[in-house]
């Protein structure tokens, strides 16, 4: 898991924070029907200019359509999105400046990787001096000099996936859309390409939409994240933001490992909630405020790295404090993973960074357990 | 291998297995005496069972096309005689002792030098050409249309293309005659909205001819196109879109290039069975129509001369050859491509 998204660009360029930027992209009341199903379901999000924008969700969550419909292919059924203010929502995409990689790719197989490339340049009658030199150029870009000559079926999935990204960056466009666009690669081509996307994004100062079901990816790469889930956005917000305070026990369970624990408020403190739990068996404080009343039903998400497992029963052990049996281990190398079972029956997971060797007393099968965690570390989610 | 041999279970050696399901089969298959008897004979004699399969096809094409080619070869190089069979005999005994071979070019050469025959190939590969390119025209929107027709209809529009095959050949071409006779239903229609007031004359002309051919081929051309047509990735014309690439345009960038090996299949599928065409010209042509199925028919069957009827046969094959090697050149390049 990375404990991801605070690299150091992402805290420069907040545009979404700062009131005086306009959004570049507007999706405003955004709905989409095929019959009696709805694909997308009232959206409304705004994207800002330079943005490396992900959607993601499950397969099925409407985060392509939307992205069909970025692109002009679907039209939406209700609602409208803007591009720099002007509606684009029935303009045809051959007239869109936006540009798409498909998940397929969807090269042109009877043409030249060069060809295919400069396709969109010539739709725009450029001057074939300058298609040379900006299809030469982009050639570059994405190191894939030498294969300009070659056709598609003649390349492997990773310089398919270059040609695919040149051939829709080539146009400069406004946005670029791109729909799963490592999905096929193997796991570490995809980590490697995924830091190359970020590089090429910045280098161009496009605006990148992606739609991904890989949350490490979204995390990865992009400087907001929205959370789809049965056609609608669920949160909008950085990687950091989502990990560390998820709005719902659905992001909080999508985006990495969570143990969420029912139970309910019984006093709203200065600067803390009190929460009593039967599956902890314990009342639990947490430090971030919720609106919900007193009595109101709860849920509260520690994530697994922040719970901390010991064999002595901490100094103050009033609150936070969960009493269990370690009922698995997994070894990971630099991390361990314990599985324990709560008196109340409830399983709950904590990991440790192995940072010593195992030389004293490690934590073993059958071992009580004390689980303890910060007030500062905790989630309060009301749904 | 650890394991005792239990004489439930049939050992493949590596070598002789093939992979995944297959192997799974064969590995059962030879539990049975007969096929493990079968299976070693061929290891035996180095035949593989992958040479078995093909030799099938093979031996039948030997038996029904490449035999009775040899014998349509050897009548044609034979002299006619007013006897049965009506050709002389290639092979004869002189004087009880050695065999004499007598090989006649006479009917090779009066084709060369009649211009009637030579007339009469041009003549066919003319009307051939036309028609392929009228199915073409009249195929190519058919087929697209087909293709892009939501899922379910489909099954439906390919069994009407196909359906006229469950009627006679015969029977569809002479209705035809109904049709475009001078009190045919195309004159009394055209008339009764006003369009002619005296019939034209369109039975017993190459039009006709062109009619029935472009109509008995039209699936010929139709299927081979709407096969390719509905593989494609529709995925590649939003692409195109996407790019700046109008609708119609893309049509023409990608569409119509990626359905290439398609138009070659349709085209030699219909081309090559209309220059040998015989009941079309016959029934719908007229007496100046000119084509060689015609020649050879009268040839062989007026005329009683099985020699040079053979050698007319035997010279379409090689005229039809060259086309069909050219194709065969395309789809290699095609399956290398895929």
């Amino acid at each position: 898991m990375t404990e991801a998204g605070g690299a150091p660009r992402h805290k420069t360029l907040e545009p979404w924070n700062d009131p005086g930027q306009s959004p570049y992209i507007q999706i405003a009341g955004v709905s989409k029907r095929f019959g009696a199903f709805t694909a997308v379901d009232n959206v409304s999000v705004d994207i800002f200019k330079g943005e490396f924008f992900a959607l993601l969700g499950p397969s099925g969550c409407g985060k392509t359509t939307l992205l069909r419909m970025l692109a002009g292919f679907e039209v939406p059924s209700q609602g409208r999105i803007m591009l720099e203010g002007e509606d684009m929502s029935t303009v045809p995409p051959y007239q869109r400046p936006v540009n798409m990689m498909f998940q397929s790719y969807a090269l042109f197989p009877h043409m030249t990787v060069e060809s295919n490339i400069a396709f969109g340049l010539k739709q725009d009658r450029v001057p074939k001096d300058e298609i040379a030199r900006r299809v030469a150029e982009m050639i570059q870009l994405v190191q894939l000099d030498g294969f300009a000559a070659r056709k598609p079926h003649q390349l492997s999935g990773g310089q398919r996936q270059r040609v695919a990204l040149a051939r829709s960056l080539i146009k400069k466009p406004k946005m670029l859309l791109l729909d799963e666009p490592l999905g096929a690669l193997d796991k570490k081509l995809r980590a490697q390409t995924q830091f190359e996307l970020m590089n090429i994004q910045e280098e161009l100062g496009i605006t990148f939409v992606i739609v991904t079901h890989d949350q490490e990816e979204a995390m990865t790469v992009s400087s907001r994240i929205a959370v789809m889930d049965h056609g609608r956005i669920i949160q909008v917000a950085t990687p950091a933001e989502i990990y560390e305070y998820p709005n719902s026990r659905y992001v909080a369970e999508f985006i990495g490992d969570v143990n969420t624990l029912e139970g309910r408020i019984v006093q709203l403190g200065a600067d803390f909630i009190e929460i009593k739990s039967a599956q902890a068996a314990c009342s639990i404080r947490a430090a971030h405020g919720v609106e919900a009343p007193v009595g109101g039903a709860v849920w509260v998400a520690i994530r697994p790295e922040k719970l901390n497992i010991s064999l002595t029963p901490p100094e103050d052990a009033s609150f936070n404090c969960m009493r269990g049996e370690v009922w698995d281990i997994g070894y990971l190398g630099n991390l361990s993973i314990y599985h324990v079972r709560l008196e109340s029956g409830q399983m709950v997971t904590s990991c440790l960074t192995n940072q010593t060797r195992l030389v004293e007393r490690a934590i073993t099968w059958e071992d009580s357990v004390y689980l303890t965690w910060a007030p500062s570390s905790c989630v309060v989610l009301t749904g | 291998m650890a394991e005792p041999q239990s004489n439930r279970v049939a050992y493949v050696s590596g070598r002789t297995a093939t992979q995944g399901r297959v192997s799974g089969l064969h590995a059962r298959f030879m539990l049975f005496a007969p096929y493990r008897w079968f299976h070693g004979l061929l290891t035996r004699t180095g035949l593989s069972s992958r040479t078995l399969v093909i030799l099938v096809p093979y031996l039948w094409l030997l038996l029904f096309f490449l035999a009775p080619f040899l014998i349509v070869l050897k009548i044609s190089f034979a002299e006619v005689l007013i006897a049965r069979p009506p050709y002389s005999s290639l092979f004869e005994m002189v004087d009880g002792t050695y065999l004499q071979l007598r090989l006649s070019l006479e009917n090779y050469l009066l084709l060369l030098e009649d211009d009637l025959y030579w007339k009469a190939y041009l003549s066919s590969i003319r009307i051939a050409g036309i028609s392929t390119v009228i199915t073409l025209l009249v195929g190519y929107p058919i087929a697209y249309a087909m293709a892009r027709a939501p899922r379910q209809w489909r099954l439906t529009l390919l069994m009407a293309v196909i359906l006229p095959f469950w009627t006679s050949f015969l029977i569809r071409v002479y209705a035809w005659i109904g049709i475009l006779k001078k009190e045919g239903l195309l004159n009394l229609f055209l008339m009764k909205i006003g369009l002619i007031e005296q019939p034209l004359t369109v039975l017993n002309t190459d039009i006709a001819v062109f009619i029935g051919i472009v109509y008995s081929y039209l699936p010929f051309m139709v299927l081979p196109l709407y096969a390719n047509l509905e593989k494609m990735d529709q995925s590649l014309l939003e692409a195109a879109s996407d790019l700046g690439c109008k609708p119609l345009k893309a049509f023409w960038k990608i569409t119509l290039p990626l359905s290439i090996p398609g138009i070659i299949a349709g085209c030699f599928l219909v081309f090559i069975p209309a220059v040998g065409e015989f009941v079309i010209p016959d029934l719908l042509g007229g007496s100046d129509t000119l084509m060689i199925g015609k020649t050879l028919w009268a040839e062989f069957f007026n005329n009683r001369d099985w020699p040079l009827s053979s050698a007319v046969a035997v010279l379409l094959l090689l005229l039809l050859i060259v086309p069909i090697m050219i194709f065969q050149r395309v789809q290699q390049n095609q399956g290398g491509a895929g």
